[in-house]
């Protein structure tokens, strides 16, 4: 079992690479989306430095959900979805290592990249631990909501519309939390509760979603 | 018993039960609404602090209560249906959307003509506001995600699979007011034992809660008709049943 996940997973990771645009893309729209707000709010660094967190979430949180409506569409095409529901192996443990293999494609890269945003917010040095941080605790709760989401509108044409709208709610929760650390990162304060519960969230997630994905997967195959 | 339970869960009968249920659900809800409004329109004292402005709560309180509780229904007979594969089940989950959807909107317009002259403001981002305003996208996520598959046996499943994912946010709403200290009051009628709201403003609330949830029922029953109707369109008992009441079938 463990083998298999890692076969998935080592198999979504080198479809990634070779497929590198769509592994860049949601890179360039989360920096587009941040560069959106300077342009939008004005250059007044006060209230880029406050706003800074928050737009930082909101586009991380558009990025993933730009690059869930490739999670399972390819392979829902080509059949391999259906060669995994096939498979001896637990489907839920294969997807999860889909659902794995996506945030180490998308999720990392964002937090990777979050340190260069938040100096161009102009927020302190200081705040990059505390934004990396709570970035690190709450994408992986985006890609397993997500890969819920995502299964739910693997078979549709018009997908990516139904998709904000089911995912955004579910991942509000995330948001608040996410960007309120972030937050009080910015303003030198100790995030030590909302990383807690972060972490929770996506603790809750990954034991939880990876059935409700399975389930999803399931039906879209039906 | 269980023969009770198989019969009920097969369409025809169920629809003919729910048809002889609905006026019986629906003309108490409209008297109850009858006293219910008038004993807190007219009848009740005006608030100390707030006047007679408080007197929305009559309509706010239960269709915020209501909008959880058509939720819970539609997650709880969603799993039902995922669970042991029931038709009937996915077609009370799919009349609750709309109604429950309703019930949300209602509770959204009525707290924020409330909160325009109470609070100075129709709206604040405040914990118990944004989860209702949640709820109510997570109806209409269920119900697009209906229209999007248009195979009714695989809408049902994906639907039920999103509101059982959904029923998170109910608890987020209920414990809002307590978990973080939102300007939104605490619940008037957490402990029945002491209520902290007087009696004759009181009995009226209850009678209105109890009001809209016949009337919940009442369209739940119509909704669960036309969801019967719409799967079974082929079925020969729908032809004879058209046939006898004169409609063309």
């Amino acid at each position: 079992m463990i083998r298999a996940f890692f076969m998935v997973m080592r198999r979504e990771l080198t479809v990634a690479v070779r497929r590198w645009s769509d592994l860049v893309m949601p890179l360039v729209f989360f920096i587009i989306v941040c560069t959106l707000f300077p342009l939008a709010v004005g250059q007044d660094i006060e209230i880029l430095n406050d706003i800074g967190p928050g737009a930082i979430w909101v586009a991380a949180l558009l990025a993933t959900l730009l690059s869930l409506n490739t999670l399972f569409r390819d392979d829902f095409e080509d059949g391999s979805l259906e060669q995994l529901v096939l498979d001896k192996e637990p489907l839920t443990f294969l997807l999860l290592a889909k659902t794995v293999a996506h945030w180490l494609v998308t999720g990392l890269p964002l937090v990777v990249l979050s340190p260069v945003l938040v100096l161009a917010f102009g927020m302190p040095v200081t705040a990059i631990p505390g934004v990396v941080l709570t970035l690190l605790a709450g994408t992986p709760a985006l890609s397993l909501l997500g890969s819920v989401g995502a299964a739910l509108t693997a078979g549709l044409r018009q997908a990516s519309g139904l998709l904000a709208l089911l995912l955004l709610p579910l991942t509000i929760p995330v948001l608040i939390f996410g960007a309120r650390a972030a937050d009080m990162a910015a303003s030198g304060e100790s995030i030590v509760g909302p990383l807690y519960m972060l972490g929770g969230i996506s603790m809750l997630a990954l034991t939880l979603t990876p059935f409700a994905t399975a389930a999803a997967v399931r039906v879209s195959l039906d | 018993m269980w023969n009770w339970f198989y019969k009920l869960a097969s369409p025809p009968h169920f629809y003919r039960t729910a048809t002889v249920l609905e006026p019986w659900l629906f003309w108490p809800a409209l008297v109850l609404l009858a006293i219910g409004l008038y004993g807190g329109l007219v009848m009740a004292p005006a608030d100390y602090v707030q006047g007679d402005g408080y007197r929305i709560i009559y309509v706010h309180v239960p269709s915020s209560y209501l909008s959880m509780f058509t939720y819970v229904t539609m997650a709880v007979t969603s799993a039902i249906g995922l669970i042991w594969r029931m038709k009937l089940a996915f077609c009370v989950a799919a009349a609750c959307a709309p109604i429950g959807a309703a019930f949300t909107f209602m509770s959204l317009t009525t707290g924020a003509i409330w909160g325009q002259p109470m609070w100075g403001t129709w709206w604040v981002w405040d914990p118990r506001l944004t989860s209702q305003l949640i709820l109510f996208f997570l109806y209409l996520g269920y119900m697009f995600l209906r229209q999007a598959l248009a195979e009714t046996r695989q809408a049902d499943r994906a639907s039920g699979v999103l509101a059982v994912v959904g029923v998170v946010n109910i608890p987020i709403i209920h414990f809002s007011v307590e978990w973080w200290n939102s300007l939104h009051q605490p619940a008037s009628l957490s402990k029945l034992e002491t209520p902290a709201i007087a009696g004759d403003m009181l009995w009226p609330l209850l009678v209105m809660i109890l009001a809209y949830q016949l009337l919940m029922l009442a369209l739940l029953m119509t909704g669960i008709r036309a969801q019967v109707l719409e799967r079974e369109k082929n079925a020969r008992w729908v032809g004879e049943l058209l046939d006898t009441t004169g409609h063309e079938a």
